[in-house]
Formats: C-alpha cells, sequence, structure tokens
C-alpha cells in the first residue's frame, strides 16, 4: 500500500540549521550532521534540506556530501543549483531529488534540461507563494526575498509540463506559524496538477497531514513541528510514528 | 569483488555507503578493467533510459556487461534505471535496452486522476515467488522508497513481487543471475540494507 508522505525540512545556512518565521527571522536549531543522523534513525519517510544562502553563495558540496554520507532515506536538496553540471555532482553525492526556486524561475528551460537527463522524478519545483494586500498570490524567488510576475497556478502548471516531476508549495505566510496548513491554496493548486504536490507551511499536528491530504496533498511537509516544541519554541527533534499516524487514518 | 558501476546516472555514492554499512566493500568503477575482475556487479541509476544507454555506449561498458553478465553469469543487481535497461526498450526513449530480460517499459498510466504521476514514495512489495533476494523478509511487510514514472508490467517467469500504484506492476524481477528492482533499497534503511546483504550473501 501506498504511504503518504511525512518529510522534515531543514534549512541550512553556514553549515548551521536555522528555522524562521514567515521565512524571516532564523534562529539557529542545531548541528546540521548530528540532527540528519537523528531524522535517518527515526527512519524518516524523506528529508528535505534547503540552504537558504547558496543563490548568493553557491552550493557548499563539500559539506553536504558529509551530511548526508549516512543517511540511508531519500534526501532533497535546495538552493543555488543552476545548471546540469551542478545537479549531477548533487546525485554523485547521494542525494536523491534537487529542488529548484529561484535559478528555474528565471530560466524555466533549466528544469527542461534537468528532466532530459536525470528524469522528472528527481526534480521539485519549490513553489513559494505569499497573499499581497489585494489577497491575491504572488510567487517568491530567491528564499521569499523577491517577488516575481508569476501566478501560483501558472507557474506551477509550467513547471509540471517542462518536466518538474513534484512541487513543493509554500506558503510564506504561515511558515513556523503553527496555523495549520493553506488547504484552500493546496485544494486549487493541486487540482491543476498531474504531478504529487508536496504541501509545506504552518503544520502543527499531524491532524494537519490528514487535512492537507484531503485537500489534495500528496506528501506533507514541515519544519518547526519536527524541531521546536511549543509554546517556547524549545529544540526538540521529534518524528510522528506510524503508530501515530494509523490512529488518524493518515 | 563487488563492482557498483559508475555510469554517470547519479546515486553511486548511497549505494557504496550502506554496503559499508552493514559490513562489505565495494568499488565504485566504470572502468571495464575492473569489470573483468568482478564477482558481484550492482547496476545503479536515477535518470532517462536512452541517456543511461548512450552513457554506457560512450564509456564502452556494454561489451564487457554482456559479457560478465550473460556469458559468466555474474550476479547483477539492476536498480530503477538499471534494472529498466536490463529490458529490451522502453515507451521512454528509442534506444534498444540491454536485452537481458524480454520484456519492454512503459509509462505508468493510471484513470484515477488522485493518482499522481511520477510514484514517488514509499510503497509496500507483495512477494509473489521464493527468492534468495527476499530470504528471511518474508513474514513482514517490506516498505521501499520508490521514484519512477514508468514501469514493467508483471510476467510470470520472471516476476518475484509487485506493487501496486494505479496499476499492478514488477517492483523486482529475478532471471537465473540477473535481478532486478525498481525501488531503491539504498533510500530504504532497514528494509534496503536487508535486501543488498541478501544480493551479497546469497548470490
Amino acid at each position: 500500500m501506498y504511504k503518504t508522505r511525512v518529510i522534515p525540512v531543514l534549512l541550512l545556512k553556514k553549515r548551521g540549521l536555522y528555522k524562521g518565521i514567515k521565512f524571516r527571522d532564523h534562529k539557529y536549531v542545531g548541528d546540521p550532521i548530528n540532527t540528519v543522523r537523528i531524522f535517518n534513525e527515526k527512519e524518516v519517510d524523506e528529508l528535505i534540506i534547503l540552504d537558504i544562502e547558496a543563490h548568493k553563495v553557491g552550493i557548499d558540496f563539500e559539506y553536504l556530501k558529509e551530511v548526508v554520507s549516512e543517511a540511508f532515506i531519500p534526501i532533497g536538496y535546495g538552493g543555488g543549483i543552476k545548471s546540469v553540471e551542478d545537479a549531477k555532482k548533487l546525485f554523485s553525492i547521494g542525494i536523491e531529488k534537487i529542488i529548484l526556486n529561484t535559478y528555474a524561475t528565471l530560466n524555466p528551460e533549466l528544469i527542461k534540461n534537468l528532466s532530459e537527463v536525470f528524469g522528472s522524478q528527481s526534480i521539485i519545483f519549490s513553489l513559494d507563494v505569499k497573499k499581497n494586500l489585494l489577497g491575491k498570490y504572488s510567487v517568491y524567488i530567491k528564499a521569499g526575498k523577491e517577488k516575481t510576475k508569476y501566478d501560483p497556478i501558472d507557474i506551477a502548471t509550467k513547471m509540471e509540463k517542462l518536466g518538474a516531476g513534484e512541487i513543493l508549495l509554500n506558503d510564506i505566510d504561515r511558515d513556523g506559524t503553527f496555523k495549520g496548513y493553506n488547504l484552500e491554496l493546496i485544494k486549487q493548486i493541486s487540482s491543476k496538477l498531474s504531478i504529487p504536490l508536496i504541501a509545506c507551511g504552518g503544520a502543527k499536528e499531524i491532524l494537519d497531514f490528514k487535512k492537507a491530504k484531503q485537500a489534495g496533498a500528496h506528501a506533507c511537509a514541515a519544519g518547526s513541528m519536527f524541531v521546536f516544541h511549543m509554546p517556547h519554541r524549545a529544540v526538540i527533534i521529534s518524528y510522528p510514528s506510524e503508530k501515530e499516524l494509523k490512529q488518524i487514518e493518515y | 569483488m563487488l563492482i557498483i558501476i559508475d555510469y554517470q546516472m547519479g546515486n553511486v555514492n548511497s549505494i557504496y555507503n550502506m554496503i559499508k554499512k552493514i559490513g562489505y566493500t565495494s568499488i565504485i568503477s566504470n572502468n571495464p578493467k575492473d569489470l573483468e575482475k568482478a564477482t558481484k556487479i550492482i547496476i545503479p541509476g536515477v535518470g532517462a533510459f536512452d541517456k543511461g544507454i548512450e552513457n554506457m555506449e560512450k564509456l564502452k561498458l556494454i561489451e564487457i556487461l554482456n559479457q560478465r553478465v550473460i556469458s559468466d553469469k555474474i550476479p547483477t543487481l539492476g536498480i530503477c534505471l538499471g534494472m529498466q535497461l536490463m529490458a529490451q526498450s522502453s515507451e521512454e526513449g528509442t534506444k534498444n535496452g540491454l536485452g537481458w530480460v524480454k520484456t519492454k517499459v512503459e509509462k505508468i498510466i493510471a484513470n484515477d486522476p488522485s493518482i499522481k504521476i511520477p510514484h514517488i514514495g514509499w510503497n509496500t512489495i507483495k512477494i509473489i515467488k521464493n527468492s534468495k533476494l527476499y530470504k528471511g523478509m518474508e513474514n513482514q511487510e517490506n516498505r521501499f522508497y520508490f521514484a519512477h514514472s514508468y514501469i514493467i508490467r508483471p510476467q510470470d517467469d520472471i516476476t518475484i513481487s509487485t506493487t501496486t500504484y494505479g496499476i499492478e506492476f514488477v517492483s523486482s524481477f529475478e532471471k537465473d543471475n540477473i535481478v532486478g528492482v525498481q525501488f531503491h533499497p539504498e533510500k530504504s534503511h532497514k528494509f534496503g540494507m536487508q535486501l543488498l546483504k541478501n544480493f551479497i550473501e546469497n548470490y
């Protein structure tokens, strides 16, 4: 039977892990190698590592190799990927999937070139969206710093056509807020896609996964929920057990 | 000597690391000379069918692989694309496959819109034929990580397990010294370790 994935998302910056709120105010969470080891031991379905500065400073291949070398779970990496050459290096060090945002948005053909070489199943497009004052959603790049002219649905379907295998939908307004996923947006976008959508942004508890799945998410990702313990945001690494997920019929 | 073939289609290090973790050694190589000495071969792979064959041609691997796998009957494990390349052809491309297994690779077609393609994530397998590959795993639920858009349809003579995602497909096959798995054991923690251990110890 197919199991809907639950995916922790870790933000990497200068060889440390951070977590923010609404893509800002990042707080140090811990050591990447150690944290990845913990998640590996917890046998998580998949792990996403996003380097939030790589679009400025480049990809730290050497360090990533160290981070993933003891992980026997699928790991997706995003941050600073701008060529087939970058992707090749990432796959060879043991990254299972690559996640693109900035450079694919600026040059959509990149998705096409990558999927022709590596296959759609290894290419994720990260769709970072935020509502503007008029209530319309805009697409952002550069770790949420720069607004683009794209409409979320248009760019999601465009990336699917070009060969992206999954869409990672990030609602910037909910990031780190524990308010639950943006179910309406998940529904709107997933219904237009024939590739899987990974929901991200706002998860507080496992019931949120179930709601996102019902809204059309194919996998559920979360950051804060797996690294912080509320209400004081104390750093505690956690991951739901299979039993817990079965109980809510996720 | 266990050789993991690096034909530049990704993923070699995770297999190497997992084999190390379970206490064995392997060599990552694309040198035909190393293949002459191989006692076991793993063909990994992520990516497009034609590109995989093209890279093998460029690296002059096909002839030596045919010799070692077909004539010398060296135990060989194909993973994901590595498994698909063992077929005769694929709907994904126009090139001929290695043709070790008389079958073709097809696109997953599902009528249910909730079945999203690619098939990415964890899924269970149904063991339908006794195999050394699943020794000691017969009485447990085995879950593996999949990431693919193409499949091989079940065939009586070679299928050892199937998996269902919209349709039922071959998640592993075995023909003489050749085994292929559609999933990624190197990404499937304890289940993958058990399977790779079986391949190393029982073949």
